[in-house]
């Protein structure tokens, strides 16, 4: 038996960052050591606390490693797991006061977060069908298809109130149901793994982390709605989570979790993996049915909606990974538990994958209700580099913007949309002082125009026209009958478009319109960016005081566009200036002021 | 590998199981449980200390204690090593001095269990926050 345990990290972020050789180097160093007998590896899912990784955690004793690097497994184990004594320029620094932090639970970035969906994502090693067991997995499964008729099973998933952690929140317990009522020879369920959110990466983390969880939480499905098959329709751009997944079913399938006569019960259930190649239409359920057919990846008129006619026009269930990650628990601890978590209408837990100007980017859960306040200060650590908060970007592509004023609005489904957001996947993007806002709703628009798969007009044409107009407007050619265009526009594409991508596709312009208008029309009127982003826009000018002539702007610039005496200040023809910023690079001096 | 083919199966696997995953789960929530600390400094490793702590972990898991064994660095008493801090849960930590193995049997049969102090306590002359 092991008294102590070294989980190290093998997220696809951690494993970018060597962790797979610092678990090789401890095992070499336990093994140098004689400590094989009472020190194990683990090699685990995802931390969550991705912007300090690689992660090592040190059991029984909580000892939470960060940046790790493969020299210091040698440290490790020799000061340690020997003599007791915690390495302490590996801890973590808690930024308010440089004091070092070894245990996990006394750090702000856990200290609010509450773990259902990623309950076993660093605890357990994803490739051993046996640490999910041991941590009750299949449990639920078990106690399902021995105990429960299916229609007891989906009054329990009602119950619960646990909505689709998709995007668009529907009720599960409810789609299930539906699902259900249809009779056919073959239904499916389907888990859609196409996560394609730009920013976000809950479902990677959930496969790779705790792939049992989706295989039990599907074959409950299946169970509850009369279906026989499991599709899980995952991106190839996930090839580890692929893989762990692929181990999971193996074993689940040499256990008899997976197959016929599933704990001696009549229900029989098996699995198997379809690879999409990233498209992020795919991710709607018309769409993912349609690529995983073998056809294009477009989606259709609905209805009939997919618990009719869905895969092969077979009634199918369709549910996205971190969905079906909540499903067991609602099982394991009753639907009572789970429906007294979060708000009064969006209940248990959420997942965000933390990006942009925050000091702690990673993979965070916590209860719906929270406050983005909280979110981004205590569990975020703030902005980077003290600057100030501008803005937070939820649900994607199809999201939009809030502002400080939205910092203390409860999060749930319902609260982000009134506030001209939505929930979307989970990915919170934050945003500082220095970031454009026409330049976001930009980005966003390109992404957009990319990925549209063009079988309805408004969504292909109409999108490639909001993004020229922005375009004008961030090259300084925009006039206030723009904004107005860009607005009706938006709501065109918005009421007329055939999916759910055309139909948030003018999300991030409107959000960013009501939110900054002041902001655009210093683009149009002042022909002037405040962040300093859009190059078009910016004033290049030579401060007298600090230039000292030494002529490498105007020898750098591309139109001759400087002028001035060896050793005499410079001066920059605004006429003729292109504001390409090159002088700004090549000034050694930083004489050059841009506005 | 054998077929888990009954809810009886499974919780049998899970029974087997359970052990390694233990202190995982103990780990989150040290404060209910009794925490056992061994002095593992070099003066404790070299009065045998690694073996008192591998006799307290067998101990422990044989009498089926919610208790979770750690080791620390020097606790400063170099002169009583191995020394022993056990805390249960609302009682001030209490530091054994001269643990050997019998010892830490002892400690457990009679301080863990029966609330029974024994001689070699060192006073507590430190908090820890």
């Amino acid at each position: 038996m092991y008294k102590m345990q070294l989980l190290v990290c093998g997220g696809t972020g951690c494993r970018a960052s060597a962790s797979a050789t610092i678990v090789e180097k401890l095992n070499e160093s336990l093994k140098a050591h004689q400590l094989t007998e009472e020190a194990q590896v683990v090699t685990t899912g995802c931390f969550g606390f991705c912007e300090k990784g690689p992660i090592v955690k040190v059991i029984p004793d909580n000892t939470f490693y960060t940046q790790v690097k493969p020299e210091d497994a040698e440290e490790i184990v020799a000061e340690h797991i020997l003599k007791g004594r915690k390495v302490s320029r590996l801890l973590y620094e808690n930024p308010e006061n440089q004091e070092h932090i070894a245990d996990s639970r006394h750090m702000g970035f856990y200290q609010k977060q509450m773990r259902i969906a990623l309950r076993n994502c660093g605890v357990i090693d994803p490739e051993n069908i046996d640490e999910y067991i041991g941590r009750d997995g299949y449990s639920a499964l078990a106690q399902v298809v021995t105990d429960l008729t299916p229609e007891q099973a989906i009054a329990m998933v009602k119950q619960s109130g646990l909505r689709g952690r998709g995007g668009a929140g529907f009720p599960t317990g409810l789609k299930w149901e539906i699902t259900s009522k249809f009779s056919s020879d073959q239904k499916y369920v389907v888990c859609n793994a196409d996560e394609g959110d730009p920013g976000a990466f809950m479902d990677r983390s959930i496969l790779e982390g705790d792939p049992n969880s989706i295989i039990e939480a599907m074959a409950i499905c299946g169970y509850c709605i009369g279906a026989t098959k499991g599709l899980v329709y995952i991106r190839a751009e996930y090839p580890l989570a692929i893989k762990r997944l692929e181990i999971a079913i193996a074993q689940a399938r040499e256990y008899g979790l997976l197959g016929n006569n599933i704990f001696g019960s009549k229900f029989s259930f098996d699995m198997e993996l379809r690879y999409g190649a990233g498209a992020f239409v795919c991710g709607e359920e018309t769409a993912l049915i349609a690529s995983m057919e073998g056809k294009r990846g477009e989606p259709r008129v609905k209805p009939p909606f997919p618990a009719e006619s869905g895969y092969m026009q077979k009634p199918t269930n369709v549910n996205n990974v971190e969905t079906f990650a909540n499903v067991p628990v609602i099982f394991l601890k009753g639907p009572e538990w789970y429906s007294s978590i979060g708000t009064e209408k969006s209940k248990g837990t959420k997942v965000f994958a933390l990006a942009g100007k925050i000091n702690n980017v990673g993979l965070i859960e916590v209860p719906m209700g929270i406050t983005l306040r909280e979110i981004i200060y205590e569990i975020g650590g703030g902005i980077k580099n003290g600057k100030k908060f501008k803005a937070v970007q939820t649900g994607g592509p199809s999201g939009g913007c809030l502002t400080e004023a939205h910092l203390d609005t409860p999060i749930d489904f319902d609260s982000l949309v009134a506030a001209g957001s939505m929930m979307g996947s989970g990915g919170m993007i934050v945003m500082d002082e220095d970031d454009c806002m026409v330049s976001i709703a930009k980005f966003y628009l390109e992404f957009i125009v990319e990925e549209s798969c063009g079988k309805c007009t408004p969504c292909r044409i109409g999108n490639k026209r909001m993004l020229e107009i922005l375009e004008k407007i961030t090259q300084g050619k925009g006039n206030m009958e723009d904004l107005d265009h860009l607005r009706n526009l938006a709501y065109v594409i918005k009421d007329t478009s055939l999916c759910g991508l055309g139909q948030s596709s003018p999300n991030p312009v409107l959000s960013t319109l009501e939110n900054f208008y002041d902001e655009y029309v210093a683009h149009v009127k002042d022909k002037r960016c405040f962040a300093k982003k859009c190059k078009a826009l910016a004033r290049y000018t030579i401060d007298p005081d600090v230039c000292t002539g030494c002529t490498i702007c105007a020898r750098n610039c591309p139109v001759e566009a400087i002028t001035g005496e060896k050793r005499e200040p410079h001066f920059i023809h605004q006429e003729i200036c292109i504001h390409c910023g090159v002088c700004y690079q090549k000034c050694k001096f930083n004489a050059i002021i841009v506005e | 590998m054998t077929k888990i083919k009954s809810l009886d199966d499974l919780r049998q696997k899970k029974q087997q199981l359970e052990q390694s995953l233990d202190i995982r789960e103990k780990s989150d929530h040290p404060e209910n449980l009794v925490q056992i600390k061994v002095a593992m400094a070099t003066c404790g490793i070299a009065s045998g200390a690694r073996t008192v702590m591998n006799a307290l972990v067998e101990k422990i898991k044989k009498e089926n204690i919610p208790a979770v064994v750690t080791q620390t660095g020097c606790m400063g008493y170099c002169y009583a090593e191995p020394t022993v801090e056990v805390t249960k849960p609302g009682f001030d930590p209490v530091v054994f001095s001269y643990v050997d193995v019998k010892k830490a049997e002892e400690i457990v049969d009679k301080y863990i269990l029966n609330n029974e102090l024994i001689d070699g306590i060192l006073p507590a002359n430190y908090q820890t926050i």
